[in-house]
């Protein structure tokens, strides 16, 4: 028969290729399955590959430093070619590192592009972390996800941290220092965490050497598979997308991921990583030639942390140095207090959709987001944190705000800490009154139309302006959230007369959720019964 | 002069008069006023204690009393010696404008010559420490490298790595050390001005302090480099966290934007 003879016929090389990797590893079925997926298309939806790409960017920058870096802690006398440190004793970290900045061929481009990535990718990590937030998209299915997003902005601090102190300069020293301290106020195990942390007092001669297999090996290492985890969640879960005609709790309306979003996120790659590229080629970070060689006799005025770690730093400054000694035991609170907070701080993030979700107690999914002003108390309170966290930037940054704005350092100190706790209250009842606004006028916008700016004068003399009704597209946009009821304790005494007592926590739980649905604490949306009573003419003007 | 008189009820007739009036009498003073320069070297000391005491009745006095003892308002100079007085006056702190936390540098109201004047006048109410020679200041040939680490150990807690600056307590400030002269730090190292510690010869000899000075000309000079591109102030992280948000991750932002501004499209609808 004819169709043996073409079986018979030998295929061109690239599908035999492709028939032998499917035969070991099941491509077809899984670009069958892949290849079309489907991705909403947003600029927002994109922070998260700026986080993707300077990680790698990071990975490989930092593989190339790794040749050429030596964590020791060896005591040497630099002879390089930067003259103003001619002669000085210093680790032999810290020489390597003077030598990949002046006499490793790209050597300094290389270490800026790593450490200006690495700020990119924190700072992109906090952005794309709040626009997950502010929508709502951390929701279920995806509790976990956020997780995995919380967890790599954390265990990113802790490597960026580790990172910043391998040249062991006198700047990155004084942060080891500051840990140190920290990790000291513990009550109990601090001495003896900090003892096997250092290999003895500090600052010994270890310390270097275990950063090093941490910053590259451990935290990196964990990081990869928690990137992988996040990405094949948003593979699982598909991606959320904003409310629009046409997009359904069901269904993902976007361009397919080949050809369009393998193109349009691998050009995307290549633009990052140019533009940090650029960035590394203009802009100086941390000069370590500039700072020296750390000593612990030495200190520098303007110590301060890479941004992300600014917070904590903000903490330890403005708490006031308080300390109870007891039974020849000192307690630190002045370091001790802000460490709690440290972790307190992060700790409400990883936890808040979890709270939410048992105030709502709503289980089911949801891969619509959210527009911020339509969830008044969660905008409220994400605001609420990020003015926490920009008020502690501050903070650890009051010494650079008193000589630049011509303000006392004590000033500075107190106003942080009055607006650690006046702050996020402010911004709080700002947020929700604005979101409340916004709501008012989405739903003006939907029963009345859109302002055009045309003023039409009647017959009879009145003014008026005219206002245009919105497109089906656009009332759909409009209305498509969707609003809770508050939780109610439902009632005290059941069908057979008996008292229930409601417990505790199922009031807390009513109360938060009234403080979150309550009636005003959200706008209630224009009904379909509204918007024709007003559009049949009775109630347009 | 028809023309003239005819004018000179107009209403803003007596102002040009007034201005032409004061030309006339600026012009007379500068044309015959005695001469501002300094005086010949041959001039005796006396002479130039007598002349700055002129100035210090003028300048100083009401703050720092008719004969250098202090008041309520400024601090004794008997003892400060004439490095107090050339750092002070030649930095434009003194004559200080108004009270506060800390008084900052000017721009300089006396001549070099007049500012000899006041030194040499305030160093014969009490011996102190004495202007340096330009020898003396000069960093040629000083190790820049010693320099740095003295820096790092007695300068950088107040001024930062580079001599950029730092807060102190309650408005008070360590100042940034970028342009000021060779000279002016030698000095303020000797005789300890405000917030700062004196560093005598006894404590860090001179050739300590060429070192620093030459240190300070290295890293925080005119013709200081910066390999990496950018210095961001030199500030440290807090400026470096700004840049990265702002530039870094804003440019980056704004990519995003315009990648998915330009988006693919099925169908133009």
């Amino acid at each position: 028969m004819s169709t043996a003879t073409e079986t018979q016929r030998k295929a061109p090389a690239g599908e035999r290729v492709a028939d032998w990797a499917d035969g070991r590893l099941g491509i077809y079925g899984l670009a069958k399955a892949n290849m079309r997926k489907i991705f909403p298309d947003h600029w927002s939806f994109m922070l998260g590959e700026i986080c993707l790409y300077s990680f790698i960017i990071i990975i490989l920058t930092g593989v190339y430093l790794t040749l050429f870096f030596n964590p020791s802690m060896n005591e040497v006398v630099y002879h390089g070619s930067y003259e103003p440190m001619n002669g000085i004793r210093m680790s032999a970290a810290y020489a390597s590192t003077l030598d990949i900045s002046f006499d490793v061929r790209g050597g300094l481009l290389v270490r800026q592009i790593h450490h200006w990535a690495a700020i990119i990718f924190l700072a992109g990590m906090f952005v794309h972390m709040f626009r997950v937030f502010f929508t709502g998209a951390y929701r279920k299915p995806r509790e976990i996800n956020w997780l995995f997003g919380f967890l790599l902005f954390v265990l990113g601090m802790f490597t960026g941290f580790t990172g910043y102190s391998l040249p062991d300069d006198l700047l990155s020293g004084t942060g080891v220092r500051f840990t140190q301290g920290a990790i000291l106020s513990m009550p109990i195990v601090g001495t003896y965490i900090s003892m096997f942390l250092f290999g003895g007092e500090f600052p010994g001669t270890d310390i270097i050497s275990r950063f090093y297999s941490i910053h590259i090996l451990l935290l990196p290492g964990i990081m990869l598979g928690l990137v992988v985890g996040h990405l094949i969640l948003v593979f699982f879960h598909k991606h959320t997308q904003f409310a629009g005609p046409g997009k359904t709790n069901k269904n993902v309306v976007g361009m397919p991921l080949l050809p369009v979003y393998m193109a349009k996120a691998g050009g995307f790659f290549f633009l990052v990583f140019g533009f940090i590229a650029i960035l590394s080629a203009i802009a100086t970070i941390n000069p370590i030639w500039a700072l020296g060689p750390y000593r612990p006799d030495q200190v520098s005025t303007g110590a301060q942390p890479d941004w992300y770690m600014g917070f904590a730093e903000g903490f330890v400054r403005v708490m006031p140095g308080w300390e109870i000694n007891l039974w020849g035991h000192t307690l630190v609170l002045g370091v001790l207090i802000p460490l709690v907070l440290f972790g307190l701080v992060l700790g409400a993030l990883a936890l808040y959709p979890f709270i939410e979700s048992w105030i709502t107690g709503d289980k089911r999914e949801h891969h619509i987001l959210d527009r911020p002003r339509n969830a008044p108390t969660r905008t409220g309170l994400g605001v609420a944190w990020v003015t926490i966290y920009f008020v502690m930037l501050i903070g650890g940054g009051n010494d650079i705000w008193a000589t630049h704005f011509h303000l006392s350092l004590n000033a500075i100190s107190w106003f942080v800490r009055i607006a650690f706790f006046v702050g996020p209250v402010l911004a709080f009842v700002v947020t929700r009154r604005i979101c409340l606004g916004l709501q008012r006028r989405d739903k003006e916008k939907v029963l009345h139309g859109r302002e055009s700016g045309t003023i039409k004068r009647l017959p009879h003399g009145e003014f008026v302006e005219i206002h245009e009704p919105l497109s089906p597209a656009q009332l759909h946009t409009l209305t498509a959230h969707e609003q809770y009821k508050p939780v109610e304790i439902g009632p005290t005494v059941d069908e057979n007369g008996v008292e229930r007592k409601p417990s505790a926590l199922q009031k807390l739980r009513a109360r938060l959720s009234q403080s979150y649905f309550g009636e005003d604490n959200q706008i209630a949306k224009p009904t379909a019964e509204e918007y024709k009573e007003i559009t049949s003419g009775h109630g347009h003007h | 002069m028809k023309k003239l008189s005819a004018r000179r009820r107009h209403p803003l007739a007596a102002v040009v008069v007034l201005l032409l009036a004061l030309a006339a009498t600026g012009g007379l003073y500068a044309a015959f006023a005695p001469a501002g320069k300094a005086q010949a070297d041959e001039t005796a000391q006396s002479l130039a204690i007598d002349e700055g005491k002129k100035l210090y009745s003028v300048g100083c006095a009401s703050c720092h009393g008719s004969g250098g003892q202090g008041t309520t308002d400024g601090p004794s100079l008997v003892g400060v010696g004439s490095a107090a007085v050339d750092f002070q006056v030649g930095t434009g702190r003194m004559p200080a404008q108004q009270p506060g936390a800390q008084v900052p540098k000017k721009k300089v109201i006396y001549n070099q010559a007049e500012i000899d004047q006041l030194a040499a006048y305030v160093a014969s109410l009490g011996a102190g420490p004495i202007t340096p020679t330009e020898s003396q200041v000069d960093p040629a040939g000083a190790d820049v490298a010693k320099g740095g680490d003295l820096f790092r150990n007695n300068c950088a807690q107040c001024h930062n790595f580079t001599g950029k600056g730092g807060a102190l307590t309650n408005g008070k400030y360590a100042p940034d050390l970028e342009g000021v002269s060779p000279k002016h730090i030698y000095e303020a190292m000797q005789t300890g001005p405000q917030s700062m510690p004196s560093f005598p010869d006894s404590t860090m000899p001179e050739q300590e302090k060429k070192d620093i000075i030459a240190y300070i000309e290295t890293v925080n000079g005119d013709e200081s480099e910066s390999p990496g591109g950018l210095a961001l102030g030199g500030l440290g992280p807090v400026s470096e966290g700004l840049f990265g948000w702002i530039f870094g991750l804003g440019g980056l932002i704004a990519i995003a934007v315009w990648v998915a501004a330009h988006t693919a499209k099925a169908k133009k609808s």
